[in-house]
């Protein structure tokens, strides 16, 4: 069984999230929304970390996994100024919380094939709330990027 | 005669459920001046709240000189309110009103013609244009101008330019009403009437002073009050308000916690089983999702939160679960708090839950703060698009387009209209340089003033301000542009219950100030925008052209006017919307058929996510599959962004007195209003007070992580914890700045807005007060309102607020029998559906 493979992936990327997400809560301030709503969804990861925890402690989380990691995705470490750079670091957040949620879903295929009521329980509430993330920042991309690509000096 | 400003609501006409509310009519003439003298009486209605009390305008050589309500209107009965009676004229009646243009020269205003004003404003403009494009331009605008500036501005900003930046101070005060319905209902359009209050059982008011928000619709409570058949009252608000005083049950909850307490009721209407079943399965979409949303909220786990006994909310709950008809009205409170549109969407929630809906007695006032809020709404110059169309659905652009005759590429609609905020923050940022600003005074009404004033300080952003005074916005433009005031112009505007009204001008404005359509529609004209035959895009002469126009944008839409005439309206009541071929008496309420404007090509918004605002999107909202069904929407609670901690340990929040509106910019010019409520103040609870050493009329300084005040206590009712600021007092008769002692509610305020409406909270942040001078009397604040103090054992009481000579109106009752829908319409048409 290697479903502790993507159990340990999961964990780990919704770690990566929530810390990205509080990254940019606090290099973004002056954009109220912005910075209130990435630390509200920094919460939200932390919240699947700890559902995720039971489900790891039946299957394990093996980090240590033969296949070697080729796309690193370690999160940002800094965030960028102006109104290019709150899009561009939203846009990194959009792909963090992609893999984020693309892992929720394999997550629940290896679920549904184990029959894992507790486990689809949880990909229930905590991929519905990944894919509001997902929602959220497109939607606050898609009104940040004509001022910032077009008008912004 | 009645002293108006000792007595608020004026004298009672007591009446029973069912009943007809009896006609009174106010009226106030000016000094020396009688009925005989009158040269005509002109028809409109009053601009100082969002009731939209029907008036007419005593005119005596050329001046206005008096005012009475109207009897035969559905709105008023013939009421007018303090605001009304003694500053609707007074307000612009004055010296200090602009005469001329004013430009800038060598950092000082100067006075010009029209001619050099809008030849710099054009030239600014077209250089932006072809330099930088559309959307280096903004405009900003109000909840007080008429239904045809509006639009006017509108088409030139959706159509002429092609900015998405468009938006009024309707964000500031009613864009959360809006947005509770379009996420619950599909569209905009307000549910009730007026005539529910008339056949109620039962009154929610959250978030609402009606008292003093609405003092005619008050007055209509009072009524209801005091006939055989009182309904019962449940009041949310933490201030001892006048509402209070009368409320069964009074839930003085911690600002930021309006959620908590709603899930709260939901889940015990549910738990009793107090719901229509049938309704609901028929006309709704959603419970499953709101069940498992509130099941954590018992009343004990909301009381916990919101600092309020469980046993009220059981109270309050059992309430709205066992009365027959139910009204409610949501306002302020929770628009301009912490999560506000899924509060405000928890209300409707609770009457989806008991189909109180589309029945008299049965309704939702979602209201609104300003006389013309909704015309701004419904014609799209701020975050909508004109006639609640959709800008997620081509077809709706198409629509428009095709009705202005323009490229659907020139109207922006690739993302949501830019909200007052965000236009804010682009001017900041320096990427829009052009920011035309209209009868607002965001220099004092828009949270966090200390960052404002830089931002319209900033000198390469190009600032237009068009108002009646050189309101301490008008200081910081470049540009200032004279406009003509209420009575001087003509136009219609819609009250918060969809009554139409027509204004009719009366009187010439003062010097060479023009109406604000005539302003916008020269702008358009120099501009040259055109069509894509090449003709004008905008060809309107005047206000009934613009009206006309408008008619054919509302066509089908919710809010369809195309019934109504400017002919129509003079006369009689005004017209509730839609009024059209099928209603063509207009419609005193909706959803009597449970059928809601959820279908997805006629719906105005897909919704959003309430926690977040991610916006649904076309497909996933066609996959709920509504189909005229109402939706259950909701969020999870979450606690204010700033909450008391060691520094600043006290809960603020901020509101309106019932004798002024907004930044005074009228009602500090009217003797009676300001004597009654002079500067400004703050409210400390007697708890509060005694703790920190403070008695009434003491110096206080409020601080905020942004800034702070220094203005007089008044020891109130207040709930502990908890402290309130007016936010009137801005600097206009103080020298213009804030000098030694600011005294702007909102140099405190911080910068945040709710994720769906975009509304900024003005209700909810930390502060500490302290002591800084002895009182030399008592605070300048009302007695007569919820700023009542709370005498300390063995003091003087304060003087009790009171008018005087220059005060007193006359009040008939009797007269005639009270107006009723549909009847009470000029030419009201039989075959028509109430």
């Amino acid at each position: 069984m290697n479903l502790n493979i993507y159990l340990g992936m999961l964990r780990q990327a919704e770690n990566t999230l929530a810390e990205s997400f509080r990254q940019v809560a606090e290099g973004h301030g002056a954009e109220p929304d912005v910075h209130f709503l990435c630390r509200t969804l920094a919460a939200q990861c932390d919240r699947h970390g700890e559902l995720l925890h039971p489900v790891v402690q039946r299957y394990g989380d093996n980090s240590s996994d033969n296949e070697p990691e080729r796309l690193h995705a370690q999160g940002l470490a800094t965030t960028r100024n102006g109104p290019v750079g709150l899009l561009r670091d939203l846009q990194d957040l959009y792909l963090l919380a992609s893999l984020v949620d693309v892992t929720w879903t394999m997550v629940k295929q290896a679920g549904s094939a184990l029959r894992d009521k507790d486990l689809l329980a949880v990909v229930d509430q905590c991929d519905a709330e990944t894919a509001t993330q997902l929602r959220w920042l497109q939607t606050r991309m898609k009104q940040a990027a004509p001022q910032a690509l077009v008008a912004a000096r | 005669m009645v002293d108006r400003i000792a007595n608020i609501w004026g004298t009672r006409t007591p009446y029973s459920r069912d009943g007809l509310w009896p006609v009174r009519v106010d009226q106030v003439l000016d000094d020396g001046i009688a009925e005989g003298d009158v040269d005509r009486w002109v028809q409109s209605a009053c601009v100082l709240c969002s009731n939209g009390c029907a008036c007419d305008i005593a005119v005596k050589d050329g001046a206005m000189v008096g005012i009475r309500g109207r009897a035969q209107d559905l709105v008023n009965h013939g009421r007018l309110g303090p605001k009304g009676l003694f500053a609707s004229r007074q307000g612009v009646s004055h010296k200090d009103r602009l005469r001329s243009p004013l430009v800038r020269e060598n950092g000082q205003l100067v006075e010009c013609d029209w001619d050099t004003a809008m030849r710099r404003i054009v030239d600014r403009s077209r250089d932006l244009l072809a330099e930088r494009g559309p959307l280096s331009h903004g405009f900003y605008t109000s909840g007080q101008l008429f239904l045809e500036e509006y639009y006017a501005l509108a088409v030139i900003g959706k159509a002429g330019i092609g900015t998405p930046h468009m938006d009024g101070n309707t964000r500031l005060c009613t864009a959360t009403a809006a947005a509770a319905m379009k996420e619950s209902f599909g569209a905009d359009g307000q549910p009730g009437s007026y005539t529910d209050i008339d056949s109620c059982d039962a009154l929610f008011l959250f978030g609402h002073n009606m008292a003093e928000t609405q003092t005619v619709l008050w007055s209509r409570v009072l009524d209801r009050i005091a006939g055989p058949d009182r309904p019962r009252i449940v009041c949310v608000d933490p201030r001892n308000t006048e509402v209070a005083r009368h409320a069964d049950v009074h839930l003085a909850i911690r600002p930021g916690t309006n959620l908590a307490l709603m899930h709260a009721l939901v889940r015990e209407v549910l738990a009793q089983g107090w719901e229509d079943a049938g309704y609901v399965r028929d006309h709704t979409v959603g419970l499953d999702g709101l069940r498992k949303a509130v099941e954590p909220w018992t009343a004990e786990a909301a009381a916990a939160v919101c600092g309020v006994p469980a046993a009220d909310i059981r109270d309050a709950a059992r309430i709205f679960g066992t009365s027959d008809r139910i009204v409610s009205t949501v306002l302020q409170g929770f628009y301009q708090s912490s999560q506000a549109t899924a509060a405000s969407c928890q209300v409707n929630n609770l009457h989806l839950l008991r189909g109180m809906l589309g029945a008299p007695g049965r309704g939702v006032l979602q209201m609104n703060g300003q006389p013309t809020a909704q015309n701004n709404r419904e014609c799209g110059a701020d975050g909508d698009l004109p006639g609640f169309r959709n800008w997620e659905n081509p077809d709706h652009i198409q629509e428009l387009a095709g009705l202005w005759n323009v490229d659907p590429m020139t109207i922006p609609h690739w993302a949501p209209p830019t909200h007052a905020m965000q236009i804010f923050r682009y001017a900041e940022q320096g990427s829009i340089d052009f920011l035309w600003i209209s009868a607002t005074n965001p220099a004092v009404s828009m949270p966090e003033l200390p960052r404002i004033r830089d931002i319209l300080a900033k000198p390469d952003l190009f600032l237009v301000v068009q108002d009646l005074y050189l309101t301490e916005t008008a200081q910081y433009a470049d540009v200032v542009l004279p406009a003509a005031g209420w009575g001087e112009k003509t136009g219609t505007f819609t009250n918060v219950n969809r009554i139409v009204h027509l204004s009719d001008k009366a009187v010439d404005p003062p010097g060479e100030a023009r109406s604000d359509l005539d302003i916008f529609l020269d702008y358009a004209r120099r501009m040259e925008f055109t069509t894509l035959n090449g003709g004008p895009l905008l060809d309107w002469t005047g206000p009934e052209d613009a009206f006309e126009a408008w008619k054919s944008c509302s066509r089908g839409r919710p809010c369809d006017y195309t019934g109504i005439t400017y002919d129509r309206l003079r006369g009689g009541s005004g017209i509730p919307w839609p009024c059209n071929e099928d209603n063509p008496n207009g419609t005193d309420r909706l959803y009597g058929d449970g059928v809601f404007p959820t279908d997805p090509d006629y719906c105005e918004s897909y919704g959003h996510d309430l926690l977040t605002g991610a916006t649904v999107g076309a497909q996933a909202f066609r996959a709920q599959d509504a189909g005229g069904r109402a939706l259950f929407k909701t969020a999870p609670f979450h606690p204010p962004h700033e909450e008391p901690d060691e520094d600043y340990p006290l809960r603020y929040t901020t509101g309106r007195t019932a004798y002024h509106f907004h930044t005074r910019t009228k009602t500090g010019r009217s003797r009676p209003l300001t004597d009654a409520a002079p500067r400004a103040w703050v409210e400390v609870a007697r708890e509060d007070a005694d703790r920190l050493g403070i008695s009434e009329g003491d110096l206080v300084r409020v601080t905020s992580r942004r800034g702070r005040i220094e203005v007089p206590a008044r020891v109130s009712g207040i709930a502990p914890g908890t402290v309130f600021a007016p936010f009137h007092y801005g600097y206009w008769d103080t020298g213009g700045r804030p000098g030694v002692h600011p005294t702007a509610a909102n140099e405190l305020t911080l910068t945040e807005w709710d994720p769906v409406s975009k509304q900024p909270l003005f209700k909810n942040a930390a502060v500490t007060v302290e002591k800084i001078g002895d009182a030399t009397g008592p605070a300048p604040a009302p007695t007569t309102t919820a700023s009542r103090p709370t005498a300390a054992p063995g003091t003087t009481p304060v003087p009790a607020t009171a008018g005087g000579d220059g005060a007193q109106a006359t009040e008939t009752t009797d007269t005639e029998p009270a107006p009723r829908f549909p009847d009470a319409s000029k030419n009201a048409l039989d075959g028509g559906r109430p």
